[in-house]
């Protein structure tokens, strides 16, 4: 089952069964929720910014394997990260879906096992889901930073 | 198969003549087909019929006077014959579309914009796959008409009280499924259809999925309108069937404008072609209907009523082997009188996605979603959910597999 071994890595199976940075943040400083209209998975993604640092990051909903890993090891990377440097940790994630970057294991932590689902083009939305999310929640607070609200 | 007194159908020898399930998946290994629902596999005679048309007698049907158009034409008018005599329609009332949702779509938007209005209400239920929903909802949303949904029970069929009290004198249309993709619930048509006209309602049956796997006689169901697909049932891609009563085609302006659908065009105006093709506007599929004849004429060779026959036993083994897993639970009724060999079902601790990942590694082909029935999968609680489904050429060696997949994916994800 070497293609089965490869896409599910056992860190993957281990995030799943191990869920980190679950749930919401009460006064979060953005929030945002995404679903991927293929299987209907749902991901709330809140973020506590403190002088333009991630303090705190919770993600929550319900989805397979690969997208609730992958909102697991977001939330334990993209914690204490700065807002331009967790943009470009999303930005390398989504050009390894994409087989467009070589990984790289420092920036990215226990996300590197989601290597192999590059290879799976239907799972690719299931593992950027909450990495996407991150983007747009980032994106939110500093429009409304900009705009004073 | 076990159990085969009344068994006319072999199976495991029709397989043989499906070219995908002959012989192995390139990289090997043996393929569980399991996702026919979605769309069948096809014959080789309708391969080679589609072939032999382009190779032959390729040529624009309808006016060509020379010898090839001439036979181009018969070839796919004789696609229209063998469709017809399958439902049991009139031939000219039997409009060729792109598939099932354009069928569909046509009466939505030839009929439905120009009758509905305000105040008006067309009756779905919550188990319509999206093609017989959106296509209402946006009709409402120019005409102003209501769309209303039957409910669905939670043994996974049509509340026929509800579905009763809803009818009523603001009803036009009642359009519903005849049997379910994602439940496999075969719905009681004929008693609906005569409800909705007693109640001065038309009728748009939705027979994608009874098409295929049993007799479905469209004068006796007697809906006004009757839709289904090409793929599901042998043929190939790219053609539907809108079964139409003649006068309401009649009665109905055309719905797309173009080539092949007029009498005459002046800078004045138009008028129409005589039905079917008044409805058959431009280039249709030709070669699809010529495949979609031969597909026709395989399974009346095979019989729909043992097809049918055939299903039910497969149905019964899929509801034996999924009680044997674990955790599983399972959308949609168990009396295989009731119920087509389309099933779906969750696995506790697994997502649907995962299952089907982890199936397709067994070499087992499944579908995981929501299978275009939202409201159903929302009225059920679930995001989504796997589905197996079986047809003609299913075989018990298929069922063990999905069995022994499936509790092996359990153990996998650590759900066990
Ligand atoms: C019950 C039902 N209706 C309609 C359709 C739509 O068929 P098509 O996509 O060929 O138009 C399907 C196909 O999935 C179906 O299962």
């Amino acid at each position: 089952m070497g293609g089965l071994d490869d896409l599910y890595q056992q860190l993957i199976l281990d995030h799943y069964r191990n869920r980190r940075g679950r749930g919401r943040i009460e006064g979060a400083s953005a929030s945002v929720h995404e679903h991927n209209p293929v299987c209907g998975d749902e991901c709330y993604l809140d973020i506590l910014v403190v002088d333009g640092r991630i303090v705190e990051i919770r993600a929550d909903g319900d989805g397979c394997s690969i997208s609730q890993a992958a909102a697991s090891m977001l939330t334990e990377v993209a914690e204490g990260k700065d807002l331009d440097e967790a943009l470009d940790l999303v930005e390398h994630f989504r050009l390894m879906m994409h087989g467009e970057a070589e990984p790289d294991e420092d920036l990215l932590g226990d996300a590197i096992a989601l290597e192999g689902v590059a290879r799976y083009p239907v799972r690719v939305k299931c593992a950027l889901l909450s990495w996407l999310a991150l983007r747009d929640c980032i994106a939110d607070y500093r429009e409304t930073v900009a705009t004073g609200g | 198969m076990g159990n085969s007194a009344q068994h006319t159908l072999d199976a495991r020898a029709l397989r043989a003549e499906f070219p995908i399930l002959a012989s192995p998946r390139p990289g090997g290994g043996e393929v569980h087909y399991l996702d026919s629902a979605a769309t069948s596999q096809k014959p080789q005679r309708v391969l080679d019929a589609m072939d032999a048309y382009y190779r032959e007698t390729n040529a624009n049907v309808h006016r060509g006077v020379y010898e090839m158009a001439a036979e181009a034409t018969e070839r796919f008018e004789a696609g229209r014959d063998a469709v017809a005599r399958l439902v049991n329609h009139p031939r000219e009332a039997t409009v060729f579309t792109k598939n099932a949702t354009e069928a569909i779509n046509l009466v939505a938007w030839a009929w439905g914009i120009r009758e509905l209005g305000e105040g008006d209400e067309v009756l779905v239920t919550l188990m319509e796959h999206h093609s017989n929903t959106v296509p209402w909802q946006i009709v409402a949303g120019i005409t102003g008409a209501t769309v209303r949904f039957c409910p669905v029970t939670p043994g996974g069929e049509l509340d026929m009280d509800a579905m009763r009290g809803m009818i009523g004198p603001r009803t036009r249309m009642v359009a519903v499924v005849h049997v379910s993709n994602t439940l496999g619930t075969i719905n009681p048509v004929e008693e609906i259809v005569a409800m909705a006209h007693d109640a001065g309602a038309l009728t748009m049956v939705d027979a994608t999925q009874s098409v295929p796997h049993m007799p479905v006689d469209a004068a006796a169901i007697g809906s006004d309108f009757l839709a289904f697909t090409g793929h599901k049932r042998g043929g190939p891609t790219g053609i539907g069937v809108l079964a139409a009563a003649p006068e309401r085609l009649e009665a109905m302006e055309p719905f797309l404008g173009g080539g092949e659908m007029i009498s005459d065009v002046t800078t004045e105006g138009s008028s129409w072609n005589d039905i079917p093709w008044k409805f058959e506007a431009g280039t249709p599929p030709i070669a699809e209907a010529v495949g979609l004849g031969e597909a026709v004429a395989f399974l009346e060779e095979v019989g729909l009523e043992n097809i049918r026959a055939h299903e039910k036993e497969v149905a019964r083994q899929m509801l034996d082997a999924l009680d044997e897993v674990p955790g599983l639970t399972l959308y949609g009724p168990r009396d295989v009188e009731r119920r087509g060999a389309s099933m779906s079902f969750s696995l506790d601790g697994v997502h649907p996605h995962d299952i089907g990942q982890f199936l397709d590694s067994k070499g087992v082909c499944v579908r995981a979603g929501h299978h275009c029935t939202k409201p159903l999968m929302r009225h059920m609680g679930v995001q989504s959910t796997a589905r197996a489904s079986a047809y003609l050429y299913t075989t018990d060696d298929d069922i063990l597999a999905l069995r022994d997949a499936l509790i092996e994916c359990r153990e996998w994800f650590g759900a066990a």
